[in-house]
């Protein structure tokens, strides 16, 4: 006892020879400091309101102070928002657009995520003829704007019978999303060394097996990212919705903004409120779930080093 | 089982040509290395055996089989490859099993096959690990194994050790080599180390700038030197190669260089040689005697300047000043002390073991 007491004594005795300067906090830190927390404000303060808002009683919101918080606290707004709010003449809430997105969702996920990993495969690892063209049309499409094809895609659909149906809506966006994610899959791909694809091409020589038990495996990273990606744009996407969406096929989004623009009698802000929370919602649980699915060095171990 | 022969390869890459009509026959169970310096085109005539590559012009035998248009999986070769090239996301047992992806075989076959190779390279305790959780000298033997577990009748190797420590280097040297001797395949061994071409080849093909410079024996490539390059490009430290003219009176002739007259008359010309030809002698650093005692049969005796001399523990090299050059003995380590810097020393060198080399061919005379 008495060892460890003498020897603790002369550690703290004994003042560093070499003692650090303590960093002080400077004016250029505190002027970071400053313009990142109006950064996070000029976010935070709407997102505030919209929240607080969302658990106000009209009579709250009606007293008109938008900072202040809700007292009493209630969830009605979110039940009316889920169960009966209005669009249109339909008062049915927003479940339905919201299954209606997860149905577009799923397939045109699958859909998009098959297609352009695939071709993106082929194209990094085989030797495709007119490789390069065809990466260049992709690159060119990955531009074009939606709104200038929107036109010919309507004929389109309609001439396939697939117009306002929600297998139309989710089709559209796989293949509107395909140039883009066939790009992000080929780049991806063209980082595995040339050595592991050389050794599996003589170990099985087969398209579809090296895919599937070697390449596919080795994607678990660039999956969660174009997961992510998609998501956001599908869930999120408006525009597209609005022209392929005919009645009850509507994705949340489009229900979200009729439920918004129809009021009857006074406008109820908590209600909307509610509803456009929980339009976001999806997407960020998504975000947070798939982000710690992240794995490090996806090679480690395969090649020398 | 097959032979292996390449005819008139020709390899470009855009206007890079890369192999220059090569040709070269492999016997059935030789360990043929393919021996050259850096970008010499050992890789790439290691891949156009193996399909991975195709060749611009030319064609290539295994066994009686014209394969030169056959995919990789169908010319029946196992590779090794330079990085390793594991699965990472398989482990070793998943490595060795996709390895015979291509055959198809019984589940009793493949599982027994697996436990073969991995007892004869010593992983059977490794086999539930990814490759991530090896370390260099076991990633090394996994993929040793994964080329193993097909047992075809040809084995490609590039470079296998060029990534390991010297020790681990000549266990796994050792263990290639004993591979070879049980398993009796023909192995086709890519490097640019020649301590590991002359200890495992039955023969070496020397490469340089595409082209094959000599091709034999690991004894005939060390004692006859087909050309300029492979005499400096084997053995170490190199041979000491020195420009010298001969000079032919009757049935003498000598080589001139610095002053100096080496005996060349009993020296087995290919072609005769002519008074006043510019050649260019070789002399092997180990062929020198011992300082101050001659040797038996001597081509000449030097007497020379010590510049610098160096020791690694087992061998000892002394520099000695020779012309407006240097040329480098090797020395008994004990006797290192006899060479010190500015004393003059007298050597002589044997006739038996010189090497002359016309000067403008390059080729041995
Ligand atoms: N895809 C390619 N395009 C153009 N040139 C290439 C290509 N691949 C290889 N080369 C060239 O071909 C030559 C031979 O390459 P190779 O890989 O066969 O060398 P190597 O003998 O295996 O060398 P090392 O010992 O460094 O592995 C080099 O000069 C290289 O630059
Ligand atoms: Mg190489």
């Amino acid at each position: 006892m008495s060892m460890v007491m003498q020897s603790g004594e002369a550690l703290v005795d004994s003042a560093p020879r070499f003692p650090r300067k303590r960093k002080g906090i400077s004016g250029r830190s505190i002027a970071i400091l400053v313009f990142l927390s109006i950064c996070a404000a000029f976010f935070m303060v709407p997102l505030y309101v919209i929240i607080t808002t969302s658990f106000k009683t009209m009579e709250q919101i009606r007293e008109g102070a938008i900072f202040s918080l809700p007292s009493p606290i209630t969830i009605e707004p979110w039940i009316n928002a889920w169960d009966n709010a209005c669009s249109g003449i339909r008062c049915e809430g927003l479940k339905v657009g919201f299954w209606n997105s997860v149905a577009i969702l799923l397939p045109s996920l699958a859909l998009s995520m098959i297609l352009s990993s695939v071709t993106g495969y082929a194209l990094a690892l085989w030797n495709v003829r007119w490789a390069g063209t065809f990466l260049f049309v992709l690159f060119i499409c990955a531009f074009v704007p939606f709104q200038i094809i929107m036109i010919p895609l309507i004929i389109l659909s309609s001439g396939l019978k697939v117009y306002g149906t929600i297998w139309g809506i989710a089709i559209i966006h796989a293949v509107l999303s395909m140039p883009f994610l066939t790009l992000v899959f080929r780049n991806y791909y063209k980082g595995i060394p040339q050595e592991i694809m050389s050794a599996a091409m003589m170990d099985s020589g087969s398209f579809w097996r090296i895919f599937g038990e070697i390449i596919v495996p080795m994607s678990g990273n660039i999956f969660i990212v174009v997961l992510i990606l998609q998501v956001t744009s599908i869930w999120n996407d408006f525009l597209l919705g609005l022209t392929f969406g005919g009645l009850g096929t509507q994705p949340m989004s489009v229900v979200l903004a009729n439920v918004v623009i129809t009021t009857t009698g006074e406008a109820a802000y908590n209600e909307n409120m509610a509803a456009a929370l929980l339009t976001a919602i999806p997407p960020l649980v998504i975000y947070f779930v798939l982000g710690k699915f992240f794995v490090q060095g996806i090679t480690a171990g395969a090649i020398k080093g | 089982m097959p032979r292996v022969i390449f005819e008139d390869i020709i390899k470009s890459y855009g206007k890079l040509t890369v192999l220059k009509n090569l040709d070269l026959a492999i016997n059935d169970g030789e360990f043929l290395v393919l021996l050259g310096p850096s970008g010499c085109g050992k890789t790439t005539l290691l891949n156009l055996l193996a399909g991975l590559l195709d060749v611009t012009a030319g064609r290539i035998m295994i066994g009686d089989r014209d394969v030169t248009d056959l995919d990789p999986k169908d010319r029946g070769l196992a590779m090794v490859f330079q990085s390793y090239a594991l699965y990472p996301t398989k482990t070793v047992r998943g490595n060795l099993k996709f390895g015979l992806a291509a055959h198809k075989l019984e589940k009793a076959e493949i599982e027994q096959r697996i436990s073969w190779a991995a007892k004869l390279l010593q992983i059977e305790p490794l086999l539930d690990r990814k490759p991530a959780q090896l370390s260099g000298g076991q990633r090394q033997r996994v993929a040793i194994g994964r080329a193993l577990v097909k047992k075809v009748g040809v084995f490609l190797f590039d470079e296998p050790l060029s990534n390991l420590d010297a020790k681990l280097r000549t266990e796994m040297r050792l263990e290639i080599k004993k591979l070879h001797d049980e398993l009796k395949s023909t192995i086709v061994y890519v490097t640019h180390d020649q301590i590991e071409a002359m200890t495992m080849a039955t023969r070496i093909a020397v490469m340089d700038a595409g082209v094959i410079q000599q091709f034999g024996t690991p004894d005939e490539i060390y004692g006859r030197p087909a050309n300029l390059f492979v005499a400096g490009f084997i053995g170490s430290p190199a041979m000491n190669l020195r420009p010298a003219t001969l000079s032919v009176s009757g049935s003498t002739v000598a080589a001139r260089a610095a002053g100096v007259d080496l005996d060349v008359s009993r020296y087995g010309f290919t072609t005769p040689p002519r008074d006043g030809q510019s050649v260019v002698i070789g002399l092997r650093p180990e062929h020198f005697g011992e300082p101050d005692a001659a040797v038996a049969d001597p081509a000449g005796n030097f007497s020379l300047p010590v510049q610098y001399s160096e020791k690694t523990g087992s061998d000892a090299t002394a520099y000695l000043k020779f012309g407006d050059g240097l040329i480098a003995t090797r020395v008994d380590p004990e006797q290192i002390g006899r060479f010190k810097q500015g004393d003059t020393v007298n050597i002589s060198f044997p006739q038996g073991k010189l090497h002359v080399f016309d000067a403008q061919s390059g080729r041995r005379l």
